[in-house]
C-alpha cells in the first residue's frame, strides 16, 4: 500500500484540503446514510416545531434528570456507532483468510479498532454510567438537584463535544491508527503525521474536562446534599458506588489530562516527553496512561455494581446482605485500583519483584470483588425472587462476570501474562468483564429505572428477546476469542495465514450477529413501549422499590420532592412503606430552584470548533475560539440571576396530580 | 436491621400526622446558597494538584536527560528566581490582606489589596517570561532535551495558572466594583484565595525541586 | 500456604526430588480436571498450552494451575447462583422467605476468607513463578529432568524489530536473517531485543512468552526449544502500524548439527543470499516495508547490533550510550546547545533525519566535525542485566529463591522510571 502524504497547509484552512475527504467507498456510503438520516431528523424536528421545546426543556436544562437522560441518549447513539465498528472488525477477521485481504485496507481497519475502543469506553460506557449517576443519585439521597446544576449541563455538553469530534473524524480526515491508548512513538508526529491522533487527543481532552467537572459535582452532591438522617452508612449502595466512582474520576482524569497535554506538546511543539531521541521516554507514557487507565476500568464497573445491588435487593424483596461489607469492599477496590497499573505491561521488562508486586496487588482486588458477588448471592438466599428484566440481567451478569474475573486474575500472574498478553484471550477477558459487567449493568439499570424516568415500564417480550440475544450472543462472540488466544493469535491482526483459525472467527462473527439482534430488539423494545405507553403506565413505585427515588412520582416533578424526606434506615422508602407514613397533603412551600441557562451548550459548541481548529492547525480559528471560551465563561459569571422559586400554588397543583398517581404509602 | 425505627414508628400511639412529621421535613431548612462551592473548589484544586504531580513526575524522570546539552547549572540564575519567588510570596500576603478587608466589608480596601496582588503577580509573570525568553534566545528551548521539555512544561504550566488567576482577579475586581461585596462575590473571592495560595504552594515545590536541587545535581 | 503453592509448583515441574504426597495427588487430580476441561480444545492447536519449548511449557502450566485454583471458588459461586435463583423464585412459596435477614458474621467471614485463601496460594505461586520465569533469568534447565550443562554456552541471537519485519543477527556465526529464525533444539537461547522505530513485542508462542522490543533500549529473553520442527511461527504481539499483520516470521528448530550446516550455508552465500549486512544495507533495510519475504545475510558488521541499539548506525550520529555518559557527567553545557543534528534520530520522522544527514548543510557539517572531535561514535557495551539461574534442579523448585521478605523498599522503588531502569538499556547507563 502506498503511503499518502498530506502536507498541505494554508493560513486560512490549516491542513484542511480536498484530500481530507476519505477515499473509501464504505465511508461515502456511511456518510450518505448519516447525511440523509440527519436531514430527515432535522426536517422532522422542524416540521413538528420541537426545536424550541428541545432548546428550552432539554439543551439548556439544568435539571439533573434531563441531563441524565441526555447522557443516556448520547451513550446509546455512540454505542451503536462503536458496535458498527465491532461488526466491521468481526467481518474482516472472518473474511481475510487464504490469501484474501478481506474488505478493509490497513488504513481503514486500524482506524476501526482504534475508534471502537475509544468510542466504547469514552463515549458509550462513560456517558451511560454518568447518566445513571446523574439521574439516580440526587433522587436516592432525597435532594432536589446536584450541587452545581449549571456545571452539570456544561459537563454534558463538553462530553457531547468530544463525541462530535470523534464522529467528524469519520468524514473529515481520519481517526487515529494507534490503538485506543495511542502509545508513542507510534502516536508521535514522526509515525502518525496526519490528523488521526489529533482527533483522538482533542476529543478526549474536551470530553475529559466534562467528566472531571461532573465528578467534582457529584462528590459535592453526595457529601453535602443528603436528606436529613441519611448518614454515610445509611446511603443506598448505588450512591456509595457513585461516590467512589467520582472520587476515582477526580483522582484519575487529571492524569489523563496531563498525559494528553504532554503528547500534544510533543506533536505540536516538538517537545521531548516521549520521543526516542533527545532524552524522551516512551515508557513514561505507558506508565502514566495506565495510572489513569486502570482506575478508569473501575470507574465503569463500580456504578454497575451499585445497580446490581439495588436490583438484587429489590427483586428479591429483601434487605441487601452485608451492606457494610459491600461498602468496605467498594472502598477497598477504589484504593487498590491505583496500585495495579503495571499489570498492563508486565512484558515491558520490569524486574521479577516489581512484576510480582503488581501481579499480587491485582489479585488482591479480586477479594473484595468476590465478597460483593457473595453478598448478592446471599441476598438471593431466602429471598423471593421476581424474574423481571432487571433481575434477569443481574443473574446473567453474575454468571458471566465470574468467568471474566477468573481470566483477569489469571492474566495477573506475570508468566501467564507473558504468553497471553495482547492476545485475543486478553480481548475476550476484558469484553467478558466489560460486557458482562458494564453493558449488562446498563441494561439492568435502563429496565429498572425507565419506569421512574418516564412513567411506564418497558415492554417485557422485546426486552426478553434482547436479553437472550445478548446473553447467548456474548458467549458465541467471545468464547472463540479465548480459544484463539490459547492458539497464540494476537490482537489487531487484519489478515491471517493459518486457515484452521477461520472457523473460530466465523463463530465469533455469528455471536456478533446475535448481539446485533439484541441491540435491535432493545431499540424495538423502547419504540414499542413508547407506542404502548398507556398500557404500560405505572405509578411511582412499580417494582416494590426500597430507596427514596421510588417515593416520588414517575416521572418525578422538577423539584423531585415537595418535602424533603427524613431517613431512618438504609432502605428508606421501604421503611416508610412499612410504617405507613402518609405523604404530606398540604401546606406546600415555594421551592427554590436553579434557572436554565444556554451557557453550557454555547461553551460546548465553541469547544467543538476550538478542537476542530486545533486538529487541523487552523491557528487563527483556534486562537479566536479559545479567547471566545474564556470570554464567554467570564461573561457568564456576570449573570447573578441564576435561580427562581416555584410558587407554592404550582407545587400544590403538581402534588395534587401526584397524589392521584401515587399509591398511598404503606398501602 | 431497622428494628429501632420500625418499633418506635409502628407503636399504636403514633398518629398519621406524627408519622408524616417523622418521615418528612415539613418546615424546609434553608440550604445556604453555594454551600458546596468551597468543597467543590477544593476538590477541583486537588485534581489540579494531580496534574502538577504528573509534571513533577515527568521532571523526575526526564530531569537528568540533557541530551548532551546544558544542565540546570549552566542555565539557572538563582538570584532572579529568588526575586521571582519573593514576588509570588508577597502577592500571597497581599491577597491575605484583601481577604481581611473583605471580612470587614471594606470594599475599597479589598479592591486596592487585590490590585496590589495583581501587580506582584504580574511582576512574577514578567520575570518568568524574561527568564524563558532568555533561555530560548540562548538556544535552550524545550525542544532541545528531555530535561528542558520537562522544565518548561512544569514551570510554564504554573505560569499559565498564574495568568488565569490574574484574569480571574481582574474579573472579580470588576464584579466587586459593580455589585459590591455581596455573598456571591465573597464566595468567589474565597475560591480565588484558595487558588492563589495553592499556586504558591506549588511554586515552593518548583523552586525546591527544580531550581535548588537542579543546582545541586 | 506458601509452601503448599511452592510444592504444587515443584510437582508440576516433575522434579525428581518430589515424592508423591497425599496433598499433591489432590493437586494432580485438579490439574487433570482442568485438562479435561480444556479437552474440548484438543481439537485445535492450542500452542500456548502445548508448546515446544520448556519455558513456554512452564508458563502454560501456570495458566492451567491458576485456572484450577480459581475454579475452586468460581464453580461453587456459579452453581449457587443458579441454585438460589431456582430455589428462591417467587413462585416457589415453600421456600423460606426472610426479608429482614441481612447479616451473618460467620458467612461474612467465609466470603472474605475463602477468596483470600485462594489468593494467598495464587500469590505465592505468582511470586515463585515470576522469579523463576523472569525472561532476564538464564534458564537453569533444558527440560524438566535435564539441568543445563555446566559448560553450556547459550546461543546469542540479537533481534531487531523493524517497520515491519524482524532482523535476526547471529553474532557467534556472523550471519543475519530477516523474517526467519532458526535455532538449535536443546541449546539455551539468549535473545537480546531492540527495535528501530516503534514498540513491538517479540513472541514465539511455541518457545517462550513475549517481551517488548523498544527503540534505544534492550530487553532480554532466555529460552530453549525442546522439539525440532519446521513450522513454528513468531510475530509481533504489539500493534506497530500499517504493516503489523505481516510482521510474522517462520521459526525452525533443528538439531545442533543441522544448525551448524544451516549457518555454514548462510555464510557461504549463494544465489539467494542477500550478501553482507553493513550499515548502508541496514539503513536501506530499515525503511518501512510490508510482508517481507525471508532473507539471509552471509556476513554482518560486528558492531551493527550495538549501533542499532545505540541509534547511531547513520554516520555522524552520537551514540545513545555516549550521550548518556555525557549527561551523567552533567551535559555539555551551553557549548552543546545548538548541536542537534547529531542527536536527531526520528523526532521529525526517520526519513527526514536520513535525508538531512545525506545532504548536510554547512552548519551541520561544522557540528559533525565537532562531534567527531568530541566522541568516538562507537556503541557502548550494553550492561549485562541477566539474572543468573543456578544450574541445579533443586533450586528451580523455588528453594534457591530469596523469600519475599527481601521485598525491601529498595526492591520496589516507586519511581516508575527507575523500575524499568533495572532492565532497560536506556536508563541503566545513567
Amino acid at each position: 500500500m502506498e503511503t499518502v502524504v498530506h502536507n498541505h497547509w494554508s493560513p486560512l484552512l490549516g491542513r484542511l484540503w480536498w484530500d481530507a475527504i476519505p477515499q473509501e467507498p464504505i465511508v461515502w456510503a456511511t456518510f450518505a446514510a448519516v447525511a440523509l438520516g440527519g436531514i430527515a431528523l432535522v426536517a422532522a424536528l422542524t416540521w413538528f416545531k420541537v426545536w424550541g421545546y428541545l432548546w428550552k426543556e432539554w439543551f439548556t436544562s439544568v435539571d439533573h434528570k434531563k441531563i441524565g437522560i441526555m447522557y443516556m441518549v448520547l451513550g446509546l447513539v455512540m454505542f451503536v456507532r462503536g458496535f458498527a465498528d465491532a461488526v466491521m472488525m468481526r467481518l474482516q477477521q472472518a473474511w481475510a483468510f487464504n490469501g484474501s485481504e478481506g474488505y478493509l485496507n490497513a488504513h481503514h481497519f486500524d482506524q476501526v479498532f482504534t475508534a471502537h475502543g475509544v468510542i466504547m469506553i469514552f463515549f458509550a460506557a462513560m456517558p451511560f454510567v454518568t447518566g445513571f449517576m446523574n439521574y439516580v443519585v440526587p433522587l436516592q439521597i432525597g435532594a432536589r438537584d446536584v450541587s452545581f446544576p449549571f456545571l452539570n449541563n456544561f459537563s454534558f455538553w463538553m462530553t457531547a463535544s468530544g463525541a462530535v469530534l470523534v464522529m467528524m473524524s469519520l468524514f473529515i480526515g481520519e481517526f487515529g491508527q494507534t490503538g485506543w491508548l495511542a502509545y508513542p512513538p507510534l502516536s508521535g508526529i514522526a509515525y502518525s503525521p496526519w490528523v488521526g491522533v489529533d482527533y483522538w487527543i482533542w476529543a478526549l481532552q474536551i470530553a475529559g474536562v466534562g467528566t472531571l467537572l461532573s465528578g467534582v459535582n457529584l462528590i459535592c452532591t453526595i457529601v453535602k446534599m443528603r436528606a436529613p438522617g441519611m448518614t454515610m452508612m445509611k446511603m443506598p449502595v448505588f450512591t456509595w458506588t457513585a461516590l467512589c466512582t467520582n472520587i476515582l474520576i477526580v483522582a484519575a482524569f487529571p492524569v489523563l489530562t496531563a498525559v494528553l497535554c504532554m503528547l500534544t506538546a510533543d506533536r505540536y511543539l516538538g517537545f521531548n516527553f516521549f520521543t526516542n531521541d533527545f532524552g524522551g521516554s516512551a515508557m513514561m507514557y505507558v506508565n502514566l496512561i495506565w495510572i489513569w487507565g486502570h482506575p478508569e476500568v473501575y470507574i465503569l464497573i463500580l456504578p454497575c455494581f451499585g445497580i446490581f445491588s439495588e436490583v438484587t435487593s429489590t427483586f428479591c424483596g429483601k434487605r441487601l446482605f452485608g451492606y457494610s461489607s459491600m461498602v468496605y469492599a467498594t472502598l477497598v477496590i477504589t484504593i487498590l485500583s491505583y496500585i495495579v497499573w503495571l499489570h498492563h505491561f508486565f512484558t515491558m521488562g520490569s524486574g521479577a519483584s516489581v512484576n510480582s508486586f503488581f501481579g499480587i496487588t491485582t489479585m488482591v482486588i479480586s477479594i473484595p470483588t468476590g465478597a460483593k458477588l457473595f453478598n448478592w448471592l446471599f441476598t438471593m438466599y431466602r429471598g423471593r425472587i421476581r424474574f423481571e428484566l432487571p433481575m434477569m440481567w443481574t443473574i446473567a451478569f453474575m454468571l458471566t462476570f465470574v468467568v471474566g474475573g477468573m481470566t483477569g486474575v489469571l492474566l495477573a500472574v506475570p508468566p501467564a501474562d507473558f504468553v497471553l498478553h495482547n492476545s485475543l484471550f486478553l480481548i475476550a477477558h476484558f469484553h467478558n468483564v466489560i460486557i458482562g459487567g458494564v453493558v449488562f449493568g446498563v441494561f439492568a439499570g435502563i429496565n429498572f429505572w425507565w419506569p421512574k424516568a418516564f412513567g411506564f415500564k418497558l415492554h417485557e417480550g422485546w426486552g426478553k428477546l434482547s436479553f437472550w440475544s445478548w446473553a447467548i450472543g456474548f458467549w458465541f462472540a467471545f468464547m472463540p476469542l479465548y480459544v484463539l488466544g490459547l492458539m497464540g493469535v494476537t490482537r489487531r491482526m487484519r489478515v491471517f495465514d493459518d486457515p484452521s483459525l477461520q472457523i473460530w472467527f466465523m463463530i465469533a462473527a455469528f455471536g456478533a450477529a446475535l448481539i446485533a439482534l439484541g441491540i435491535g430488539a432493545f431499540v424495538v423494545q423502547v419504540g414499542y413501549s413508547i407506542w404502548k405507553r398507556k398500557e404500560l403506565a405505572c405509578d411511582g413505585d412499580p417494582w416494590g422499590g426500597r430507596t427514596l427515588e421510588w417515593s416520588t412520582t414517575s416521572p418525578p416533578p422538577a423539584y423531585n420532592f415537595a418535602f424533603t424526606p427524613v431517613v431512618h434506615d438504609i432502605d428508606a422508602w421501604d421503611d416508610m412503606k412499612r410504617c405507613g407514613a402518609p405523604r404530606p397533603a398540604g401546606n406546600f412551600k415555594a421551592i427554590h430552584m436553579p434557572r436554565n441557562t444556554e451557557a453550557g451548550i454555547v461553551l460546548g459548541g465553541i469547544a467543538t470548533v476550538f478542537g476542530f481548529a486545533m486538529i487541523w492547525h487552523i491557528w487563527w480559528l483556534g486562537g479566536l475560539t479559545f479567547a471566545g471560551l474564556i470570554g464567554y465563561a467570564i461573561f457568564h459569571t456576570f449573570n447573578y440571576n441564576r435561580d427562581y422559586y416555584i410558587p407554592a400554588d404550582e407545587v400544590t397543583a403538581t402534588e395534587a396530580t401526584a397524589l392521584r398517581q401515587l399509591a398511598p404509602a404503606g398501602a | 436491621m431497622n428494628a429501632t425505627t420500625m418499633d418506635t414508628m409502628t407503636k399504636p400511639t403514633a398518629s398519621p400526622e406524627q408519622l408524616t412529621a417523622a418521615f418528612y421535613e415539613l418546615e424546609p431548612h434553608h440550604h445556604p446558597e453555594g454551600a458546596s462551592t468551597m468543597l467543590g473548589f477544593w476538590i477541583y484544586l486537588m485534581s489540579d494538584c494531580l496534574i502538577f504531580a504528573m509534571l513533577f513526575a515527568a521532571y523526575g524522570v526526564l530531569g537528568g536527560n540533557y541530551a548532551a546539552g546544558p544542565s540546570p547549572k549552566d542555565l539557572f540564575e538563582l538570584p532572579l528566581v529568588a526575586l521571582n519567588t519573593a514576588m509570588l510570596l508577597f502577592s500571597s500576603i497581599t491577597y491575605g490582606f484583601a481577604m481581611l478587608a473583605m471580612a470587614k466589608n471594606r470594599k475599597g480596601a479589598t479592591i486596592s489589596w487585590l490590585l496590589i496582588t495583581a501587580v506582584f503577580g504580574a511582576c512574577f509573570l514578567g520575570i518568568e517570561l524574561y527568564e524563558f525568553a532568555h533561555l530560548i534566545h540562548e538556544g535552550a528551548t524545550p525542544m532541545r532535551s528531555g530535561f528542558l521539555t520537562a522544565f518548561f512544561s512544569l514551570v510554564g504550566t504554573h505560569g499559565l495558572h498564574v495568568t488565569f488567576g490574574l484574569i480571574w482577579l481582574f474579573t472579580l475586581v470588576t464584579q466587586i466594583t459593580r455589585k459590591g461585596l455581596i455573598q456571591a462575590n465573597k464566595r468567589r473571592l474565597m475560591c480565588l484565595s484558595l487558588f492563589w495560595h495553592f499556586l504558591d504552594v506549588i511554586w515552593i515545590g518548583v523552586f525546591t525541586f527544580v531550581y535548588l536541587m537542579g543546582m545541586l545535581r | 500456604m506458601f509452601a503448599f503453592a511452592a510444592r504444587a509448583y515443584r510437582h508440576r515441574m516433575r522434579l525428581s526430588d518430589s515424592r508423591p504426597k497425599p496433598r499433591q495427588t489432590s493437586v494432580l487430580a485438579r490439574v487433570l480436571a482442568a485438562l479435561s476441561l480444556t479437552g474440548a480444545l484438543s481439537a485445535c492447536n492450542t500452542v500456548v498450552l502445548k508448546p515446544a519449548g520448556d519455558v513456554a511449557q512452564q508458563q502454560g502450566d501456570l495458566v492451567v494451575m491458576s485456572t484450577v485454583l480459581m475454579l475452586i471458588i468460581i464453580v461453587p459461586v456459579m452453581a449457587l447462583t443458579v441454585f438460589f435463583a431456582w430455589k428462591y423464585r417467587a413462585s416457589n412459596k415453600d421456600a423460606d422467605y426472610q426479608p429482614d435477614w441481612d447479616h451473618s458474621t460467620q458467612l461474612e467471614l467465609v466470603i472474605w476468607a475463602a477468596p483470600l485463601l485462594i489468593i494467598i496460594c495464587l500469590g505465592a505461586l505468582t511470586w515463585v513463578g515470576t522469579h523463576l520465569l523472569d525472561p532476564y533469568r538464564t534458564i537453569g534447565r533444558i527440560a524438566p529432568d535435564k539441568a543445563v550443562a555446566k559448560d553450556a554456552r547459550p546461543l546469542e541471537v540479537d533481534v531487531v524489530a523493524l517497520d515491519w519485519k524482524w532482523l535476526f543477527i547471529y553474532p557467534e556465526q556472523g550471519i543475519a536473517t530477516v523474517n526467519e529464525l532458526v535455532v538449535p533444539a536443546g541449546r539455551p537461547l539468549d535473545f537480546k531485543i531492540t527495535a528501530s522505530s516503534v514498540m513491538n513485542s517479540f513472541y514465539v508462542p511455541a518457545m517462550a512468552g513475549q517481551i517488548y522490543a523498544m527503540p534505544g533500549m534492550q530487553t532480554r529473553l532466555n529460552a530453549v526449544m525442546n522439539k525440532t520442527g519446521d513450522d513454528f511461527v513468531g510475530f509481533s504481539a504489539n500493534y506497530s502500524g500499517a504493516g503489523f499483520s505481516g510482521m510474522r516470521f517462520k521459526t525452525r528448530s533443528v538439531t545442533e548439527a543441522d544448525f551448524a550446516r544451516w549457518a555454514d550455508s548462510v555464510k557461504a552465500g549463494g544465489k539467494d543470499s542477500a550478501g553482507a549486512l553493513d550499515a548502508a544495507t541496514y539503513l536501506e533495510l530499515e525503511k518501512p516495508s510490508e510482508n517481507v519475504p525471508a532473507a539471509q545475510y552471509a556476513s554482518v558488521s560486528p558492531d551493527l547490533y550495538g549501533k542499532i541499539l545505540d541509534m547511531c548506525v547513520e554516520p555522524g550520529k552520537m551514540c545513545m550510550s555516549e550521550m548518556m555518559a555525557i549527561d551523567a557527567r552533567g551535559g555539555l553545557g551551553k557549548a552543546g546547545i545548538r548541536n542537534v543534528s547529531m542527536l536527531s534520530y526520528d523526532k521529525h520522522g526517520r526519513a527526514a533525519s536520513a535525508a538531512a544527514n545525506a545532504n548536510p548543510d554547512a552548519e551541520t557539517r561544522r557540528e559533525l566535525a565537532w562531534v567527531r572531535a568530541l566522541c568516538e561514535q562507537k556503541p557502548g557495551t550494553a550492561p549485562d542485566n541477566t539474572v543468573k539461574a543456578p544450574a541445579d534442579l533443586k533450586s528451580l523448585s523455588g528453594a534457591g529463591l530469596t523469600a519475599p521478605q527481601s521485598f525491601a523498599p529498595n526492591a520496589i522503588a516507586f519511581d516508575k522510571a527507575e523500575e524499568h531502569a533495572a532492565h532497560s538499556h536506556l536508563t541503566s547507563r545513567n
